[in-house]
């Protein structure tokens, strides 16, 4: 514990959830994420959820204007950034109207008071100062007039406008909750050095506005009590923190190198995928070529194009642009080349809510195309399973021979966690990739090649790559003969083409690891989930089975075409099936059709991700 | 390769039947370019053909090379995906007036724009042959057919202008009756490096028949078509006796060599940077002027793949190779150790901390 000025209060707490609100113009994803990075280094399980408006500068002040980063740390393994904030930090009356009902009862409010003017109150909707009208009776309040505070520790910086010093206002914010938290400021000192080093008058507002935020925690009466949260007990290793979509962009880079194979990444921006093109463009000497299409049709021919020429293709794009892709996708079905498509779901139909969650594309993953058109899907659990996934769907394209749908969503997109970073042994152990692209040599000169002969283990077709003497060979999408691939309108070839694309994806299921059940094995309930919403359902899972005693189990589907050869028989020792998924009910009509047994969906389509306490309430609505 | 082996004609024609309607254009191109493909001392796996749909776009089905009938409009995407992945192969785009300029339009544009290293071959018959008879983006306005029956109320565009417009390095117009002047474009075309985009006007004999008559009927053709040659001036006519300068409103004129002297006359430059006096030449047309046949412009720039590696090898010289630890590590770390090795205890060890206790 830092030394105090004066006697206060430390209480150890196992976890705190803390919401940084305020207006999108005022800092707060930086805010929260140099908090999450001072916790993780002090060895915190962290998990963390930004929440901004999709308009780069909505009204300022206005509720579409506020832009949340919530997280999560605790001093035991946590899955979700957590249910309900137990502390709000809320830089204007928007971020208080906007974040309050989420907030635990009896929670701690931090407001900037100096924001609660009658403009920003009316711009926030608000007809009278929620501070006074005793609206806030079951709170604890703490009135901090940053803007002013701010401005005086900001004091005698040159060459910085008003405007230029209030912007740091967020930085006092910060060494306030990191006194209350008792973290330490050097991480973010650092940051601030090597961020702000090329305009050193910002640098020294930031760093003035962080320290004199601390110390004002240090000094003031109003905060009697800190928090200590203890270092988590995560298994021995390396850590450090990932989003979903850098775990996803070093899943890509990590699978190409696994391979031998050059990753190029063709993708046309959209919200939420596009970070994953900056991460990856930004890794030129990594050998990873990035192409910035003019549409998403050409982010997926330049995919096809690229994967026939024998590199590891992947396209990225979110629901719309999947939409857009599906003609071009069924061309990779048809032409039988490995390529991963991330579809980084967020809120439809059409343009919908882009920036917030939602799991609407499985159907759309796996049916969204003309004629039978059969696509493995995969989708990972949680931020730091993207990594994993990307090298699965790439090791399953290869196996198939087939594009491959990976579902990730705005949630795991942006969500960070702790992620334990694998040795090279590690990955050598757990991913290993068969290419073989063939040589004239083994078809007596290539005159017995067939481009469309089937392995017989795996029923994919080889991989011959132009470029490769005696092997000349022409694809396309036309309906064709088995075996030559030559155009064939003829019915028996046609039907022998689609059922063997068919049995091919079916057959992965081979391949695919079955399915491990949490908590009860057997008994009254079993929670299938998919996707993003595995933190908040293992943690309501584990309460009710492991601390309550209910006869509940959990499966999380990473797998989703084909199922893991095992979810039948699962399912067929648990009385009742409940699906929660951010939908309504995609999953649910799967299994339900799949399995010919009923089962409960449990839709949400709220733009925001489960919370365990939703999940509790409907397990105990069910089991009683 | 040492053992270079002599390639034919023969070598390039596939197995499977060509199955165009008997008479059309298509033959002619698909007899040329088998013919001038072992002039380019390329090997045959090098070679890739990649279409849309649409009648030429079959194309690629009957050059035993490797190929890809794609779908409509989108060859340009594929092509530009094959390069990056293997900047040594050959690529063919092959398309149509409907195909690269209608549904494909964009990718047609962005794939010159980039000046990727592919050669994309248009053939214009002003119609859709595949789908029975419909007007193209090509098509003159007032073209009647059984979508536009009253005529089409649609200007029409004009592929070598368009190439140009979208900055393409090498851009060159032919005819398919032309069978020496299309062989010496294709080869030309195929030697370039970056984008190559071909115009040839070509003849739908089913539903579009003699749309190119005037610069393709013996007896008329020779007042209706200027040839292009670098550095030569703009002379037609069966007699040669006509020729094309600037007039004072600067707009392409018609003279009479009888009347003007020939030092007057536009000289052509196909490797002016600017691409001004090729459109100025695209914009040519019949009946009032004589339409340009041959290449429009020939410049060198930096092809996109070429950029690409330039890149990646910049980054790698500059940064060092990536390797996979370096890029996990790329971010703050921190250490779990096990503590005494009893009872689960992990220490956390967190070199930024140096707050004092
Ligand atoms: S329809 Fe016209 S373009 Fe098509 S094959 Fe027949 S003649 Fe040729």
């Amino acid at each position: 514990m830092s030394p105090s000025v004066r006697p206060v209060h430390v209480e150890e707490v196992e976890e705190v959830v803390i919401r940084f609100a305020g207006d999108s113009g005022d800092g707060m994803q930086l805010t929260g994420t140099q908090f999450t990075n001072t916790a993780a280094i002090v060895g915190n399980d962290i998990s963390t959820l930004p929440d901004f408006p999709a308009e780069i500068r909505a009204p300022a002040g206005t509720l579409a204007g506020v832009s949340g980063f919530q997280v999560h740390l605790a001093s035991e393994d946590i899955f979700t950034p957590g249910d309900e904030p137990h502390v709000l930090i809320a830089m204007n009356p928007a971020a208080l109207k906007a974040s309050l009902g989420d907030l635990m009862p009896g929670g701690t409010i931090i407001v900037n008071s100096d924001e609660f003017t009658p403009a920003n109150l009316k711009k926030a909707g608000y007809d009278r100062n929620p501070l006074d009208d005793g609206s806030l009776k079951g709170y604890h309040v703490h009135r901090v007039p940053i803007t002013t505070l701010n401005r005086h520790a900001v004091e005698g910086v040159e060459g910085l406008s008003t405007k230029e010093v209030d912007r740091s206002r967020n930085f006092f914010a910060l060494g306030l909750t990191f006194w209350i938290y008792d973290r330490p400021l050097d991480n973010t000192l650092k940051w601030i050095d090597e961020k702000f080093g090329k305009r050193p008058e910002i640098a020294e507002a930031n760093r003035r506005a962080l320290l004199a935020g601390y110390h004002f925690g240090d000094t003031t009466e109003a905060f009697q009590t800190r928090y200590k949260v203890k270092p988590a007990e995560l298994p021995p290793g390396d850590y450090r923190k990932v989003t979903g979509n850098e775990a996803l962009a070093m899943g890509l880079v990590t699978a190409a190198h696994l391979a031998g194979k050059q990753l190029i990444y063709c993708s046309y921006p959209i919200t939420p995928a596009s970070d994953i093109l900056h991460t990856l463009a930004s890794l030129k000497n990594y050998s990873v070529v990035t192409f910035q299409a003019e549409d998403e049709i050409a982010a997926m021919g330049a995919t096809i194009g690229a994967a026939f020429g024998g590199a590891f293709a992947v396209t990225g794009t979110s629901g719309p642009g999947m939409a857009l892709k599906s003609e071009a996708i069924n061309l990779a079905v048809v032409l039988e080349l490995p390529m991963v498509i991330v579809d980084v779901q967020r809120a439809g139909p059409s343009t919908g809510m882009p920036t917030k969650p939602e799991q609407g594309d499985l159907l759309q993953a796996l049916f969204g195309r003309n004629g039978e058109s059969p696509v493995p899907v995969v989708a990972p659990a949680s931020p730091a399973d993207c990594f994993d996934m990307a090298i699965e769907a790439f090791r399953l394209a290869v196996q198939a021979m087939s594009p491959v749908i990976l579902l990730s969503d705005g949630y795991l997109a942006n969500s960070a966690e702790p992620w334990h970073i694998p040795t090279e042994e590690e990955l050598a152990q757990r991913f290993t990739f068969h290419i073989h692209h063939p040589t004239a040599a083994e078809f007596g000169n290539g005159h017995g090649f067939l481009p469309y002969a089937r392995d017989p283990q795996t029923l994919a077709r080889p991989w011959a790559l132009p470029g490769t003497p005696g092997l000349e060979h022409r694809i396309g999408g036309l309906g064709k003969q088995p075996g030559t691939g030559n155009v064939s309108y003829a019915p028996e070839d046609h039907d022998r083409m689609v059922r063997d694309r068919a049995a091919k994806v079916a057959r992965l299921a081979e391949f695919i690891p079955p399915l491990e059940v949490f908590g009860a094995q057997e008994g009254d309930l079993l929670v299938v989930g998919w996707g993003s919403s595995y933190g908040a359902i293992h943690q309501a899972v584990d309460r009710a089975h492991f601390r309550q005693g209910k006869s509940v189990g959990a499966v999380h589907l990473r797998y989703l075409n084909p199922f893991p050869r095992n979810l039948g028989e699962i399912m067929s020792r648990f009385e009742h099936i409940l699906v929660p998924e951010m939908n309504l009910g995609q999953l649910a009509m799967l299994l339900k059709a799949t399995f010919l047994r009923p089962v409960i969906s449990m839709p949400k389509v709220r733009g925001r991700p489960f919370k365990i306490s939703e999940l509790s309430a409907k397990i105990d609505e069910l089991l009683g | 390769m040492s053992d270079v082996i002599q390639l034919t004609r023969k070598d390039f024609v596939s197995d499977q039947t060509v199955r165009w309607c008997p008479g059309c254009g298509d033959y002619a191109i698909l007899a040329q370019m088998q013919k001038v493909m072992p002039e380019l001392g390329i090997p045959r796996e090098k070679i890739v053909f990649i279409s849309g749909i649409g009648c030429s776009s079959r194309f690629p089905y009957y050059m035993n090379t490797y190929g890809i009938h794609s779908i409509h409009g989108r060859a340009p995407t594929l092509a530009t995906g094959l390069k990056l992945a293997n900047p040594d192969l050959t690529v063919f785009v092959i398309t149509g007036d409907g195909d690269g300029l209608s549904i494909g339009g964009n990718h047609l544009l962005h794939a010159m724009r980039r000046n990727v290293d592919i050669k994309i071959i248009l053939f214009n018959n002003r119609i859709y042959g595949l789908t029975k008879g419909q007007y193209s983006p090509t098509s003159e306005p007032g073209t009647k057919t059984k979508s536009s029956p009253m005529g089409t109320l649609e200007q029409a565009f004009n592929p070598i202008s368009v190439a140009l417009g979208a900055e393409c390095t090498f851009v060159a117009r032919t005819v398919d009756v032309e069978q020496k002047h299309m062989a010496d474009i294709l080869l030309r075309a195929a030697q370039h490096k970056g984008t190559s985009f071909v115009e040839i006007f070509q003849n739908c004999l089913i539903f579009n028949d003699g749309t190119w008559a005037p610069v393709t009927d013996k007896d008329v053709k020779d007042d209706n078509r200027v040839i292009l040659e670098h550095g030569k001036p703009l002379i037609f006519g069966k007699n040669r006796d006509k020729g094309i300068r600037i007039g004072r409103d600067l707009q392409p004129e018609v003279v009479s060599l009888d009347e003007v002297d020939e030092s007057e006359l536009l000289v052509h430059d196909e490797h002016a940077e600017s691409p001004n006096l090729a459109f100025m030449l695209s914009r040519m047309s019949y009946p009032r002027y004589p339409v340009p046949i041959g290449v429009f412009r020939d410049v060198d720039h930096l092809t996109y793949e070429e950029g690409v590696r330039k890149q990646i090898a910049e980054a790698t010289r500059k940064r060092g190779a990536g390797t996979l630890q370096a890029l996990f590590r790329a971010d703050d770390i921190w250490t779990v150790r096990s503590h005494d090795g009893h009872n689960g205890h992990h220490e956390v060890e967190h070199p930024l901390f140096t707050m004092a206790e």
